[in-house]
């Protein structure tokens, strides 16, 4: 946590808040720390055309509890970016498809991913946005917050991921259980390498063992990305770990290892991503920036 | 479903798909109803009063409600699979906050991409719940009233499917029309004046009573009101204004009363000025003196605002506030916690200038023993149902408004089973400066106008602040419900934090008891007057008189202080930000607090009599020694055993499963959690929490509570809380204050009384004089401990009536005090965690040991209560305090956790929950008999682990304040040996499931349970 000013700002991330998403402060805590850039914008800044997520090369969709979860996680603001017209006369969701289409990311965390999912943005194998899966209520018909273990799928398309294979994270969350459609989706999710987070357990296999897996999600599935591997949802909260401070072995753990890296295991996916970009765009042209192509 | 204005839909689950409420109804009606249902199926209601076309009506069900994968939906008529004979339609009560109705409204104007009328309730969620087995009218009623809602906010609709589905909307508001009342009290008689305080629950006695009279039927009263056009007689609004600033909830009279004590043991007599002077400011006055003296000048603001502010640096102010809602959640336990816990975070978020960022939350909650099996009173609801409904509460509080619930506490009493304690605490960080002004300030000048910002007024909550004032009984009333609306107050929040920060507030508060009544009257004491408007104020539905505006406790509504050249832009933010805003008056500085509707007065009154005019209680107190005896134990006792079932008793047990379902850490900045360790089971003394990204300074947060010690001995009951509190801080790594210049480590301190009606009546209240001087001497200690430790009190709360009353009979808390404590860590990183961390490490006690099991844990699984309660020794407590934060400061602890419930071994045994291949053991070389040394629940100790090489240093540090007890083991076992004689030895895995298994985690899971608290 030294470097709290970004040695380069040249990847910028806009991370969405309001209506009740409440994990922004250490989302965007987390590029910066990462060295990137982050934005903090209320959504209705987007809707009304104030601020252009072209301008931006990560648009972040916060955790939290919009609109309370009411006719299910991550539904209304789904819906407005489904319906809602931007002074442009497009939705926000049209203007997210050209966003990935110029070689924008995109990623939801928590209620985010929820939104993602409803938005019909994961996995989208059809390419019409419309629901593949869906995000549910836990077996255990609770919220819960406890730490769990992921293995990241060596076949992922998400930048953010490179390099992983395992990482310890908080979930925090009443609707994680992931539902897929039918087979031919599921096969196509385990055969395209799209379910990019696995719970698993202390010895890195899969496992659909309660509290191991803490929700009951199909595939023991944690995480999805699309197709492109630019869309990136996720239910647990990487930004929840970004110091070591954050994990609740810490202590423990700094007892036998008193030279333990001070950095959480959730910062790595921050630090891929920012220099991933910034490694895409050094090798690119600068016209053909993310941002600077126009609809 | 005759009305064609309106339209229904409902979402089934579709087959296949595992319909878990169905599933868990079920269950909960088998084990504690012990019905029968068969398959349960439960199915989303939506019933929506806007004109749609049927093509509308389809495609917003489709792709607003109905989520393709998982259920199906039916429209305008009921989908009821044959299998299903029985029903019952869950309904809210007209004017129940309706936050998925609010949302589903959200999303339809967001589908059709038209304005809509969405600030009043015009779609309403229900639920519909399917029985196969055809029950009785009267059993499914009692399935609706005990497990799917609570019949003061929903309504219920049962029967059998083969006659049909009957449907209910809310239909709120109508009936009153906009006038208002006088009220003659002109030679009314005493007996009458009582009557009419009764009826209108006013809740104020005679003398009060009589002051009101007296002041309006004065002549020179009289001729005033004459010239300002008003009537003689008081108008309703203003007598209800009188009675909620006047209620106990605001004016705390039995903290501003005489008493007259007498101790009965000592023959002390004294008259003590005021509790609240004479012991909490005092208290405070005379720490921080001791402050100043000392370079310490961090003490910012206490008592006189919404929370009390510290300095943290030069940047910034530490928030703090805890309060209770004890009588909403006895018959709401829902909807009392939530809006208990937003209301809280108000607080905070509204001192000074207003707009502080949330850090935290915590709470304590002391319930009746979930296993109770005696009777119940008219009204009471059973102490599991409470538990349950109150952490729902909590976790739907503190969860939906992204606040952590860092930690807390849950005391189970039989006593607590009348009433429910619910305190909720919020630690909130402010700008030292917003936009140029000191942010702790409150300025008002006349001329600023007075806007409500937030949710709209409907008629919930009118006379919370003189409900909670009162005894409980069979006929509390319904609009004291209130159900909180956490998104409605999250956006509030977010555009309160932008909006200080642009400069566009001059000061706010929030709206709780009493409503506008009470924030615009205190505001207006600052200014000199206000005058409002009452028909400016936007409601939830039309029917609400003038006096019922102004007094509604509606929730998640600020006020706020605004110049009038600011407005417009205040505005455009607030619109932006989807957050109403209303310009409801101005502030004055004519001395009066005038209320009007549509140009007519409701209600003016002089701010002095308002403020001043209450007539000083005069109270007696006297102390008498109970009958107390140290019990025999039997001499064959097993200390094993008895560890075992301490670790299981409902005290001490595993509150992992309710903790688990509060969000601890959301904003990355939990650095102690409630549990920790490689299992991540070990529970914490103090929670710890980094301030921001940018730096490494926090705040450690703790709670000491101990209500059965004060059945021996109030004062020590007091001390030992305040120490709990303390030692619990100490623990993880922080010092105690002003033990250097100038060394900047703040504290600050919210004292939360809860106790009994201690008012001395012959007939209803005979052992009242009993309770207050139990009162007095919780306040002598709180002053005592607060000048030792250079600790100050920077906000509190005291709630005097914590009764339940029906059917002839009352069921009393006993007196309760919580001390909730903050502290400043100057590095989060240096935090000291409670579970033992390697084998080899070596493990002491730190502090001294004495024949202290009265109150104990280990005395309760007897039913013994016991003579020799734990007594705080402040010096030596202090000394030792010094040393282990001087241990601390060199690194040399590795674990520390403090002593209390169960004593030494079962503090061990909780260190060692933390890591399930570890051990110990120890050997106790102590005086005492080894249930002593054990068991005993002494104050101001702790169990610490050292590494091996830091020993000499360590002990030489300690200078004979730590007794090295033993090693840490990687075998697994604890052994303990007593004289050279092994008293415990277990199997780790054993304890741990004891205490795993315990009654509250098996609560969580549903089973009901047989066992005796």
């Amino acid at each position: 946590m030294n470097e709290l000013t970004a040695t380069t700002h040249s990847v910028h991330a806009l991370v969405l808040t309001g209506f009740g998403i409440n994990c922004e402060e250490e989302l965007a805590a987390a590029y910066r720390l990462a060295g990137g850039a982050a934005t903090i914008v209320h959504f209705n800044e987007v809707l009304n055309g104030q601020t252009s997520i072209h301008d931006y090369d990560v648009l972040n969709f916060p955790g939290g509890f919009s609109f309370g979860d009411d006719l299910g996680s991550g539904v209304v603001m789904a819906n407005k970016v489904r319906f809602r017209k931007l002074p442009s006369g497009r939705t926000l969701l049209e203007e997210i498809g050209a966003f990935i289409k110029a070689g924008g990311y995109v990623v939801g965390i928590c209620n985010g991913f929820q939104m993602l999912v409803k938005m019909g943005l994961l996995p989208d194998f059809a390419g019409q946005q419309e629901r593949e899966v869906t995000l549910t209520h836990n077996a255990s018909g609770r919220y819960e917050d406890r730490w769990v273990r992921l293995a990241v799928n060596p076949n992922n398309r998400s930048p953010f991921l490179k390099g992983l294979t395992s990482l310890e994270v908080p979930v925090r969350h009443g609707e994680g259980r992931l539902v897929i459609r039918d087979e031919a989706i599921r096969s196509r999710i385990l055969a395209e390498g799209l379910n990019c987070l696995t719970y698993c357990d202390s010895t890195g296999c899969e496992t659909a063992e309660y509290p191991l897996n803490p929700n009951g999600a199909e595939l023991n599935c944690a995480g999805l990305t699309d197709t492109t591997g630019h869309v990136f949802g996720l239910m647990p909260h990487p930004e929840a770990f970004l110091s070591l401070y954050n994990h609740p072995d810490w202590a423990r753990r700094k007892r036998l290892d008193p030279a333990l890296s001070e950095e959480g295991d959730g910062l790595k996916l921050f630090r891929n991503i920012v220099e991933h970009i910034s490694q895409t765009r050094a090798a690119q042209p600068a016209e053909a920036a993310a941002n600077q192509v126009s609809l | 479903m005759s009305n064609t204005a309106s339209h229904t839909i409902q979402l089934i689950p579709r087959p296949g798909q595992h319909d878990g409420e169905g599933a868990r109804v079920a269950e909960a009606a088998r084990r504690h109803l012990h019905l029968l249902t068969g398959h349960v199926q439960t199915s989303a209601v939506y019933t929506v009063r806007y004109p749609l076309t049927a093509e509308q009506l389809r495609s917003f069900a489709a792709q607003c409600l109905q989520d393709p994968l998982l259920n199906d939906a039916a429209l305008d008529q009921w989908a009821v699979a044959p299998e299903f004979k029985s029903y019952i339609l869950v309904a809210k009560g007209p004017g129940v906050t309706d936050d998925e109705g609010t949302s589903a409204q959200n999303a339809l104007q967001d589908f059709l991409g038209l304005e809509l009328d969405i600030r009043t309730q015009h779609i309403f969620s229900k639920r519909l719940y399917l029985l196969e087995k055809e029950l009785p009218e009267t059993d499914l009623r009692r399935l609706a009233e005990e497990l799917l809602g609570n019949k003061l906010i929903n309504r219920f609709v049962v029967g059998h499917t083969a006659q049909g589905i009957r449907d209910f909307t809310p239909q709120p508001g109508g009936g009153a029309d906009s006038t208002t009342h006088t009220i003659r009290l002109e030679n009314l008689t005493d007996a009458e004046l009582l009557q009419l305080s009764k009826e209108n629950v006013y809740a104020l006695n005679l003398e009060e009573m009589q002051a009101i009279r007296d002041y309006y039927y004065a002549p020179e009263t009289q001729i005033s009101r004459a010239e300002a056009g008003l009537t003689p007689d008081p108008t309703d609004c203003e007598l209800e204004i009188l009675a909620q600033t006047w209620s106990e909830h605001c004016k705390h009279k039995e903290f501003a009363a005489l008493i007259r004590y007498r101790n009965g043991v000592t023959g002390e007599q004294k008259e003590v000025d005021g509790l609240f002077k004479t012991y909490i400011k005092g208290a405070t006055s005379e720490v921080d003196r001791l402050l100043r003296e000392n370079g310490n000048d961090w003490l910012i603001k206490v008592f006189s605002d919404n929370a009390g502010a510290v300095r943290i640096n030069k940047e910034s102010l530490f928030v703090w506030k805890v309060e209770t809602h004890n009588s909403p959640s006895a018959i709401d336990p829902y909807g009392g916690a939530i809006t208990g816990i937003l209301g809280n975070n108000r607080d905070p978020l509204a001192t000074g200038i207003g707009g502080a960022r949330l850090l935290f939350n915590t709470n304590v909650l002391c319930f009746g023993p979930p296993s109770w099996s005696g009777p119940l009173l008219t009204g009471q609801l059973h102490p599991r149902r409470v538990f349950e409904g109150v952490r729902k509460g909590i976790e739907d509080g503190g969860n939906k408004s992204g606040v952590p619930t860092v930690n807390g506490a849950i005391v189970f009493d039989e006593r607590y089973r009348g009433k429910p304690l619910v305190y909720c605490g919020t630690g909130a960080v402010l700008p030292m400066q917003l936009a140029g002004q000191d942010a702790w300030e409150k300025k008002i000048d006349a001329g600023d106008r007075i806007i409500m910002a937030g949710g709209r007024v409907g008629k919930d909550g009118i006379h919370g602040a003189t409900f909670s004032s009162i005894e409980l009984d069979e006929a509390a009333p319904a609009t004291a419900v209130q159900i909180g609306s956490p998104i409605t107050q999250k956006l509030a929040m977010d555009f309160l934090l932008l909006a200080t920060r642009r400069g566009l507030i001059k000061c706010s508060t929030d709206n709780g008891a009493g409503g506008l009544s009470s924030s615009v009257g205190e505001l207006a004491g600052i200014s000199g007057g206000a005058t409002v408007a009452l028909e400016k104020v936007p409601l939830k539905y039309p029917g609400l008189r003038p006096w019922e505006i102004f007094l509604s406790e509606s929730q998640e509504r600020f006020t706020l202080v605004v110049e009038p050249a600011k407005l417009a832009e205040l505005n455009a933010l607030a619109a932006e930000m989807e957050v109403e805003l209303s310009d409801i008056g101005e502030f004055t500085d004519n001395g009066r607090l005038d209320v009007t509707f549509d140009g007519q007065p409701v209600a003016s009154l002089s701010l002095e009599f308002l403020h001043e005019g209450v007539p000083r209680k005069v109270l007696d107190a006297e102390w008498q020694l109970p009958t107390l005896h140290e019990p025999k134990l039997p001499a064959s006792l097993d200390a094993t055993e008895l560890l075992l079932k301490l670790l299981g008793a409902l005290n001490i047990c595993s509150r992992e499963a309710v903790i688990r379902q509060y969000d601890h850490e959301v904003k990355g900045r939990t650095v102690v959690k409630p549990l920790m360790g490689r299992t991540g089971q070990a529970p914490q003394d103090a929670a710890v929490v980094q301030f921001n990204f940018e730096s490494w300074e926090g705040v450690a947060v703790s709670n000491g509570i101990l209500p059965r010690y004060g059945d021996i001995d109030p004062y020590q009951m007091s001390a030992g809380a305040f120490d709990e509190a303390v030692r619990q801080i100490i623990s993880v790594g922080g010092k105690l204050p002003n033990l250097t210049p100038g060394d900047g480590i703040f504290w600050s301190v919210n004292d939360n009384f809860c106790v009994p009606d201690s008012v001395y009546d012959p007939v209803t209240n005979p052992d009242g004089k009993q309770k207050l001087a139990a009162l007095v001497q919780l306040c002598e200690a709180l002053r005592d401990m607060c000048v030792a430790y250079h600790i100050p009190l920077t906000s509190g709360k005291d709630s005097m009536k914590n009764d339940f009353k029906a059917d002839g009979q009352k069921i009393s808390v006993p007196p309760t005090v919580l001390y909730s404590m903050t502290a400043l860590m100057p590095d989060v990183r240096r935090a000291v965690t409670s579970d033992f961390k390697a084998a080899g490490d070596v493990v002491y006690l730190l502090g001294d040991t004495y024949d202290e099991l009265g109150g104990s844990e280990l005395y309760h699984l007897f039913g013994e209560l016991g003579q020799n309660v734990p007594r705080v020794r402040p010096a030596e407590a202090k000394d030792l305090y010094q040393k282990v934060g001087e241990a601390h400061e060199q690194n040399l602890i590795l674990s520390c956790h403090d002593l209390s419930d169960g004593g030494l071994a079962v503090a061990v045994a909780e260190s060692l929950f933390g890591d399930d291949s570890l051990g110990a053991e120890l050997n106790l070389e102590g005086e005492l008999p080894a249930l002593t040394e054990l068991f005993s629940e002494s104050h101001s100790r702790f169990v610490a682990t050292v590494a091996p090489e830091d020993v000499v240093a360590f002990e030489a540090l300690m200078n004979g304040r730590a007794t090295r007890l033993g090693i840490v083991t990687d075998g697994g076992r604890l052994v303990i040996r007593h004289q050279d004689k092994t008293v415990v030895d277990a199997a780790m895995a054993e304890l741990r499931e004891a205490w795993s298994n315990g009654p509250v985690n098996r609560v969580m899971a549903g089973e009901e349970l047989t066992l005796h608290a």
